[in-house]
């Protein structure tokens, strides 16, 4: 198995409703407490396992807005577990989903470093390096109805802009979407080969934009015209 | 890159201390006349390991979890930074066993000391390689992702061990020997050469941009929104930025006193002002390691979208 995400660019409206649910369902997860430091004060800092950034692509008039949410990729060739020097950071055989064992991290930050897409953020109280579990405590939890084994991110996802499955899988959702929509991974020039796919933003027709004739405009234009011969 | 300071500490007083120990122990071994004192060896030897043990517990002061760190050692076969702390404590039973033998039987040598000396060289180049290689095997820091990080290294441990070497001996026998002397010139040329062809070397674009980040190729891409309105853990680490200006003119002095100022120093000759040599040198590789964390951009930052990338 090869379970990961597919995220939608063109339906996620960059609510940041997934990162609320993450941390939310992570803080008392199996990763223990994400602090916060000075949440309520001007300068609030904490330990996030999700973050939402927003582009314009393209220029105007053909830009476009884009939200992209950025969490563990769980990478096949996940640098970040070559170069942890305690064994903290391992990938599992089973299903390729990358923790952390808190109780052997010992906070050194190369694992940080070694990842591109800024998905482990170090807990300042904690000392311990906080991810994305793809919240391997809700996925295999027999006890929740089955359509509720799923990350929090993707069930919380007003537009369902979130995919989770097994990309191991040709049929699954996640392969036929990466199929069909013409998938990517970022910064693929590293190397690192993320499951996490995200789908481009569909081409849509462009607003004309009307420009307003006057009378001097169109005498200006036919001088242009001549002088230009 | 956010420069720590202890590993700035750890990184430059250890590379000084293996960079001592090999020359010392190369040279005693090789039979350079100047190096064959039982009273210079020790010295030399001891100031090393002080050295190296200052940096390597500098080194812990930046874990924020300290409690695990003897689990560093576990994972030798995938992880820099597990060999370097394996090596760097595989180095201390042999180098302790030579400086014993050394202590109980004079300089000259027999099987056992020159065995455990040559181990200890051997381990001590190792370390330093290995130091090298946790910055220069991410792929993610293009400005250390490059073979000239263990050059540097290497070279610039190699000089300040030369320099101390030879401070050393010209307090102890009252005059610098010619050889050690030579030498440390020689290093200090390297180093500068070197360090040179590094800032060269980086100052050229290449590599990842907010369009490979994003996969949006075929168009322009600004940022709109970081998504967080206060710093928090990626901006501190990653986004740390100076002013290009101030930029170089750290670089100036760290040039300066890595390089310059100390081979001018070398060339007055007194013993105590060797001595002057190797702090201002020392200072001079602190700069020299803040610049190469300052510089050094992380691919996260295009993400982010931070000043100057």
């Amino acid at each position: 198995m090869k379970l990961g995400l597919v995220v939608d660019l063109d339906t996620c409206v960059g609510c940041h409703g997934c990162a609320t649910a993450c941390k939310q369902w992570n803080t008392s997860g199996t990763i223990g407490p994400l602090s916060d430091q000075d949440p309520y004060s001007k300068d609030p800092s904490g330990t996030w396992l999700n973050r939402i950034r927003t582009y314009e692509v393209g220029d105007t008039p053909n830009s476009k807005t884009v939200h992209m949410p950025m969490s563990c990729m769980h990478c096949e060739d996940a640098a970040c577990v070559t170069v942890c020097p305690t064994g903290a950071s391992y990938k599992r055989e089973e299903d390729g989903i990358v923790l952390v064992d808190q109780d052997k991290c010992m906070g050194c930050n190369l694992c940080a470093w070694a990842c591109p897409y800024g998905a482990r953020e170090l807990d300042a109280e904690q000392g311990t390096m906080k991810k994305c579990t793809l919240c391997v405590d809700r996925i295999y939890d027999l006890k929740l109805p089955e359509a509720e084994r799923q990350p929090a991110c993707v069930l919380t996802c007003p537009t369902r802009s979130r995919t989770f499955g097994d990309f191991d899988d040709p049929n699954s959702e996640v392969s036929q979407l990466v199929r069909e929509r013409s998938g990517k991974q970022l910064l693929p020039e590293l190397g690192y080969n993320p499951v996490n796919t995200y789908l481009p933003p569909r081409n849509k027709p462009v607003a004309e934009v009307h420009a307003q004739a006057s009378v001097s405009q169109t005498v200006k234009g036919w001088v242009n015209k001549i002088i230009t011969r | 890159m956010h420069p720590a300071f202890s590993v700035l500490i750890f990184t430059v007083a250890s590379g000084a201390g293996y960079g001592l120990i090999f020359l010392l122990i190369l040279g005693h071994l090789v039979g350079i006349s100047a190096l064959q004192d039982q009273m210079l060896i020790l010295v030399a030897g001891i100031t090393s390991l002080i050295f190296i043990s200052c940096g390597l517990l500098a080194s812990t002061l930046h874990l924020t979890n300290p409690k695990n760190a003897w689990r560093a050692f576990s994972r030798f076969k995938t992880s820099w930074l597990s060999r370097e702390a394996v090596f760097a404590i595989l180095f201390y039973p042999f180098v302790i066993g030579y400086l014993l033998a050394i202590y109980l039987q004079g300089s000259q040598l027999n099987g056992l000391s020159a065995l455990l000396g040559v181990m200890s060289l051997v381990i001590a180049f190792i370390t330093l390689f290995c130091t090298s290689m946790i910055y220069a095997s991410l792929k993610t820091i293009k400005q250390w992702n490059t073979a000239l990080t263990p050059v540097n290294y290497i070279v610039l441990g190699l000089m300040s061990g030369s320099l101390l070497l030879l401070a050393i001996q010209a307090m102890l026998a009252a005059s610098p020997a010619t050889d050690l002397y030579n030498l440390a010139f020689v290093f200090l040329a390297m180093g500068a050469v070197v360090k040179s062809i590094y800032f060269y070397w980086i100052g050229k674009p290449s590599g990842s941009t907010i369009k490979t980040a994003t996969g949006f190729t075929q168009a322009s891409v600004r940022l709109l929104d970081q998504g967080h309105s206060s710093n928090a853990f990626l901006n501190n680490e990653f986004g740390y930025t100076v002013e290009a200006d101030k930029l170089l003119r750290i670089r100036m002095a760290s040039l300066g006193l890595s390089f310059l100022i100390p081979a001018l120093i070398l060339m007055s000759t007194s013993s105590v002002l060797l001595v002057l040599a190797v702090f201002v040198c020392l200072a001079g590789l602190l700069a020299e390691r803040w610049l190469f964390f300052a510089e050094a951009r992380h691919v996260v930052r295009f993400f982010q979208a931070n000043k100057k990338d």
